[in-house]
């Protein structure tokens, strides 16, 4: 395994896998169904004794 | 469920375990002070054989005649929450705090008056400026972040911290680390890499508190009574497991001899430079950033009594800043043999940075929404406030000196200083401040600090000094880089190095100046603090039987 190897593996498949990753992050904080859960989640710190 | 109201217990197991491991500790100590042809490194001996006896004697001493019953109060939700170790963390986060802020007030009356370093090799500024830094960063920081960290995961998670013995080792291991890291910076002991400075031994006992907290945090998460794991406890986690990862590869050497301080590093050339930045770059990333963001996910709606502006908002803020920051590195390294690819690559990433932190700051902001009024009468909402403010100028100006361009004037001048103290002062410490300013009537059941009067004191004493501090700066590092690239009719440069210098000087003694407001702040908040524990003025003792808050 060569640098060049490496190097070419980080811009095609690793860029590909780590921006696939972000997106997913993305959908999962907008995803419709899991609104109820954040509204709920904001007001954690405010809830406890 | 488990029963919420079953007390906390110590395992004899445990206890013997911990205690032989301290026992090879003291063994291994022993061997080095004897071996040893560093005398340095023998103190440090001597320092960790009283180190581990003392804990090895705590350890044994722990819930001792008692059937390994730990004394802790239930909170009125019936939770028996490990406050102990929280108090310890908040009490060593403002002795380190004056310290750190006291030493780099003397290096910068150092650089106005060279004679102050007193002409001996253990007070020269080479010396005492990592002093400054670990011990603000470190020692401060490190100490408000373990602490804060404890006690936002036990009350978002609404259970005791996981261990009992494995979170006082953390506190004090931490402790024992910078003990270790300060004297011996004085006594001569670096490795030389920037903000990594401890050598070997140093570096593998931090390694083994580190994962200690690590497991802590982790064993927390997992007893923890609500389903989602609320954001702060994300940024907390991001700040320990990216910090594991950036201390254990940073610091890959080979130490000379197991009874020498000396060690050589496994990379070299350009490689070294690289991995030494990716390091720096991400300590400010995930050590400064991340783990305040914590602390600022918390205490800002916990104080402002609102909930967080958008929790969609704090998801995406989180992985943006987690999938760009990691890049940004080689911004330290423009201009350099490194490749320029690398130098694009990091100076993009820095620039894209810029919209995620702006971000956060919107999001920390607006979570104020309804509650602006509070900023009126309430000067610790105020300081957090003002935090924020100094987030997103300090984010602001990195990209734009991550700029090539922007960069080939500011970098190697007091311009990177400035830019570096907006963002450890007006942001870092600003919202520790708040965070102790809220944590030491919460955790002594006070009703109130001892005098607001004193914070807003606090406040505005500090922050002129930070403007003091930034705008001096800005000013002498843009005319340093200026005077640096000036160039006569002839094509010969126009000033000499010295003339620099000391066109420096009436910014130097402005910068001082502020450095000394800044730390006459914070000795009124340890005082305001110290009379809160006294239960002093405002600071009335909660009764038992009322619930606290």
């Amino acid at each position: 395994m060569t640098h060049q190897d490496v190097a070419n593996f980080a811009e095609s498949w690793g860029l590909l896998l780590l921006f696939s990753m972000f997106v997913i992050a993305i959908a999962y904080a907008f995803w419709p169904t899991n609104k109820k859960k954040f509204t709920k989640a904001a007001y954690r710190p405010l809830e406890e004794e | 469920m488990t029963n919420l109201s079953s007390p906390p217990t110590v395992s004899g197991l445990a206890k013997g375990l911990t205690s032989v491991f301290l026992g090879l500790g003291v063994l291994m100590a022993i061997i080095i002070v004897a071996k040893t042809t560093s005398a340095p490194f023998a103190f440090h001996g001597y320092i960790m054989i009283l180190a581990f006896t003392l804990g090895i004697v705590a350890i044994l001493n722990m819930g001792f005649g008692k059937n390994g019953r730990i004394e802790a109060e239930a909170s009125p939700a019936g939770v028996f929450y490990n406050d102990s170790v929280v108090k310890a963390g908040v009490i060593a986060a403002a002795f380190w705090g004056i310290a750190g802020f006291l030493v780099g007030d003397i290096i910068a009356w150092q650089l106005v008056f060279p004679s102050l370093n007193f002409d001996t090799a253990w007070t020269n500024f080479g010396r005492l400026r990592p002093l400054h830094t670990s011990a603000v960063i470190f020692a401060f920081g490190g100490n408000v972040l373990i602490s804060t960290s404890f006690y936002v995961v036990q009350r978002t998670g609404r259970t005791r911290l996981a261990g009992e013995i494995a979170p006082w080792f953390v506190f004090w291991g931490y402790q024992l680390f910078i003990v270790l890291a300060a004297t011996g910076y004085i006594l001569g002991i670096t490795q030389s890499k920037e903000y990594a400075e401890p050598e070997w031994y140093v570096d593998i006992w931090l390694t083994i508190v580190w994962v200690t907290y690590l497991l802590v945090y982790l064993g927390t998460l997992w007893k923890r009574r609500e389903s989602h794991i609320y954001v702060a406890n994300w940024f907390y986690l991001a700040f320990i497991v990216t910090v594991a990862m950036l201390h254990v590869v940073n610091n890959l050497a080979m130490p000379i001899s197991f009874v020498e301080p000396k060690s050589y590093s496994l990379f070299s050339g350009v490689q070294d430079a690289l991995t030494q930045w990716w390091y720096g770059h991400n300590a400010v990333g995930f050590f400064l950033t991340a783990g305040f963001l914590g602390i600022m996910y918390y205490f800002v709606p916990k104080r402002a009594e609102r909930p967080v502006y958008s929790y969609r908002l704090s998801i995406v803020h989180f992985w943006s800043l987690i999938f760009l920051y990691i890049w940004a590195g080689p911004h330290h390294l423009h201009y350099t043999a490194l490749p320029d690819w690398t130098q694009t690559l990091g100076m993009t990433f820095s620039v894209i940075l810029w919209m995620p932190s702006w971000g956060g700051m919107v999001n920390g902001l607006m979570t104020l929404s309804g509650a602006w009024d509070k900023l009126r009468t309430d000067p610790v909402l105020k300081m957090m406030v003002v935090s924020l403010a100094f987030y997103g100028m300090s984010t602001f100006e990195g990209p734009l000196m991550a700029i090539k361009a922007v960069n080939g004037l500011s970098h190697y001048t007091d311009w990177t200083i400035g830019h570096v103290h907006s963002g450890a002062l007006g942001w870092v410490a600003y919202v520790s401040f708040g965070a102790l300013y809220c944590m030491y009537p919460w955790l002594w059941k006070r009703k109130a600090l001892y005098s607001l009067k004193l914070v807003n004191m606090h406040f505005w004493i500090s922050t002129v000094g930070i403007v003091l501090y930034i705008t001096s700066m800005w000013v002498s590092g843009v005319m340093q880089g200026l005077m640096w690239r000036a160039y006569d009719s002839l094509g010969f440069l126009e000033y000499s190095f010295v003339e620099t210098v000391e066109a420096m000087h009436p910014y130097y003694f402005i910068r001082a100046t502020g450095g000394g407001l800044f730390l006459i702040g914070a000795l009124i908040m340890v005082y305001n603090l110290w009379r809160t524990v006294r239960g002093d003025g405002d600071a009335v003792p909660l009764a038992q039987a009322v619930p606290a808050e």
